[in-house]
């Protein structure tokens, strides 16, 4: 019985590493090939590198504007995700805390919402937001993250706050504070494991996000996923320069899910769970 | 709570919130509606054609054979992404060692975006798996598989479970977890083969995860766009286009916003419908687990 179980401790360990491995080895072949000269690559893509070049990255992170669209992406996500924590936090509190004939239907109206996919809205969008876009297509951009976003964030929160009773804020109000204050000095402060998740689901999101941004950044705003697209369009023949351009698309993020794994497991399974 | 204080915290907490939700989504979404049944060319509109946007598109061969594969692609996508998302949810919940670790690796697909991913295993088709089989003799990779619909296909599908199966094994691992240690203590006293307990203990109390995760790849087959763009492109000559890539095309590269965008009205209502559906199942089957 004993010898069983081991043993198949042992092949279930195996098939990890196995499939561990299969998940990996895409990015363990542009990390290896990102260091190597063009003839190399296609020499034999699995090979350790035979010389190390740093050029590919030289050439990348020029061609590809990598710190501007870096520094595009950042400002974007940081700013998107800060207006979706506030807007969705305090729509939330309303809905849940004011239960009328209005509140139910907006909230219904929320949640039916986040089934309308935005190709089907995509076009006429464009029009409608041609002047707007024009102006200013980074402050566009994040407005528009926040329409579409609010739906799910909002929902999350709403989850949470309807679980926090009611005395809370009435004792507050009791003692004269304001609504406001309620809500940022009591309320808010608790809201912290769903603010994580709102964080993060959305800060992916946005970060990846590419059919939007296609639509409405230039070639000043762009951001890392529009880079690299047209980045590897143009340079896909010069193998070792696309995979030095993929290896600083993809760093930031893994480096940041490295640091912060845990909360990112925990948002993620409560943000998809709701 | 009196009227005036009503009014002033609706202003104060949700005006703004909710007058950019109808200006981003409502508004767009009716308009988009309304000039599908004009003669709309993406500028202006003169006067009501009635159902001839939707007669049109419906009358393109182009638009029923992206249909056609779009609806392959869904279906055996979500098949596959589930099958393989609970089967890494089963492996990393068998309390191993390294299971954390194993977790980390599966999900880290996920973290990145479409567009990338596409354009990573397109080098891994088009140029890595070509260059390695041709040194070792391998017939199935000698030429690249985005170069023909069927095996761009397959192509599409790899790309897409390794994706989003991390996604989903997290919703199945929650869903694992959640059940009680005396339900599964008692089954195994009562002499429970581990198949069993799988069938008719656990599957049956994580129904709602099964119902979460079918509905997400369910939107998410229909809605997939970045993929399919970077990996195969649409080619070879159009055949490999999602119906999302096929709505973008028509409008923005062909400029037919008329046909553009009462396609995307009739995807709408298909994945409304589809996912309407499914959670109607679903929520029946759990109902009687």
């Amino acid at each position: 019985m004993k010898e069983a179980s081991r043993i198949a401790k042992r092949t279930v360990f195996i098939g990890g590493l196995v499939l561990s491995v299969a998940y990996v080895l895409p990015f363990v072949l542009v990390f290896l090939n990102a260091f190597k000269p063009k003839y190399d690559i296609l020499e034999n893509p699995l090979a350790w590198p035979k010389t190390i070049t740093m050029d590919n990255f030289t050439q990348a992170l020029q061609k590809m504007d990598f710190y501007r669209s870096l520094t595009n992406s950042v400002i974007i996500t940081v700013f998107s995700v800060t207006g979706l924590i506030i807007f969705s936090s305090m729509l939330a509190y309303y809905l849940a805390r004011n239960k009328n004939k209005f509140t139910h239907t907006t909230f219904l109206i929320l949640v039916a919402s986040m089934i309308v996919p935005f190709q089907a809205l995509m076009i006429p969008f464009m029009s409608i937001f041609a002047q707007f876009v024009a102006i200013n297509n980074r402050a566009a951009l994040i407005f528009f993250y926040q329409g579409f976003g609010i739906a799910l964030s909002t929902f999350l929160y709403h989850g949470f706050i309807s679980k926090i009773p009611m005395d809370l804020d009435e004792a507050a109000a009791m003692d004269g504070a304001s609504d406001m204050t309620i809500f940022w000095k009591i309320m808010f402060p608790m809201l912290r494991p769903v603010t994580a998740t709102v964080a993060i689901v959305n800060a992916l999101w946005i970060w990846n996000d590419f059919l939007l941004p296609r639509l409405v950044l230039t070639r000043e705003t762009q951001t890392l996923p529009l880079s690299t697209y047209l980045f590897y369009g143009q340079y896909s023949t010069e193998y070792g320069q696309a995979m030095a351009g993929l290896l600083l698309a993809v760093l930031p993020i893994i480096v940041f899910y490295l640091i912060l794994q845990k909360q990112f497991i925990s948002g993620i399974s409560q943000g998809a769970v709701k | 709570m009196h009227h005036g204080s009503q009014l002033k915290r609706f202003l104060l907490f949700a005006l703004i919130p909710l007058a950019i939700f109808a200006a981003v989504l409502i508004y767009p979404f009716i308009q988009g509606l309304y000039l599908t049944f004009t003669n709309w060319d993406g500028f202006a509109h003169t006067k009501y054609v009635g159902f001839a946007n939707y007669a049109k598109s419906l009358k393109d061969p182009e638009f029923w054979s992206t249909l056609r594969f779009t609806l392959k692609y869904v279906l055996v996508s979500l098949v596959a992404i589930n099958a393989v998302a609970f089967g890494l949810a089963l492996l990393v919940t068998a309390k191993l060692k390294s299971s954390n670790l194993f977790r980390t690796f599966f999900f880290v697909p996920n973290l990145i975006g479409g567009v990338v991913l596409g354009v990573i295993w397109q080098f891994i088709f088009n140029t890595a798996l070509v260059s390695i089989a041709g040194k070792m003799g391998w017939s199935l990779f000698e030429s690249s598989w985005l170069g023909d619909t069927n095996t761009a296909f397959w192509a599409l599908i790899i790309v897409t479970v390794w994706q989003s199966s991390g996604y989903m094994m997290i919703i199945y691992i929650t869903g694992l977890i959640s059940i009680e240690q005396d339900v599964l203590e008692a089954a195994r006293v009562d002499g429970a083969s581990a198949a069993r307990t799988l069938w008719t203990i656990k599957m049956p109390l994580m129904a709602q995860a099964f119902t979460i995760s079918l509905f997400l790849t369910l939107r998410g087959g229909f809605m997939a766009y970045d993929v399919n763009v970077a990996l195969t492109g649409g080619g070879p000559f159009r055949t490999t286009e999602l119906i999302s890539m096929h709505i973008f095309q028509d409008a923005f590269a062909f400029g037919n916003f008329g046909t553009g965008q009462s396609k995307a009205v009739l995807m709408f209502i298909m994945v409304a419908t589809a996912a309407l559906i499914q959670v109607t199942v679903s929520k029946r089957v759990e109902a009687r687990a």
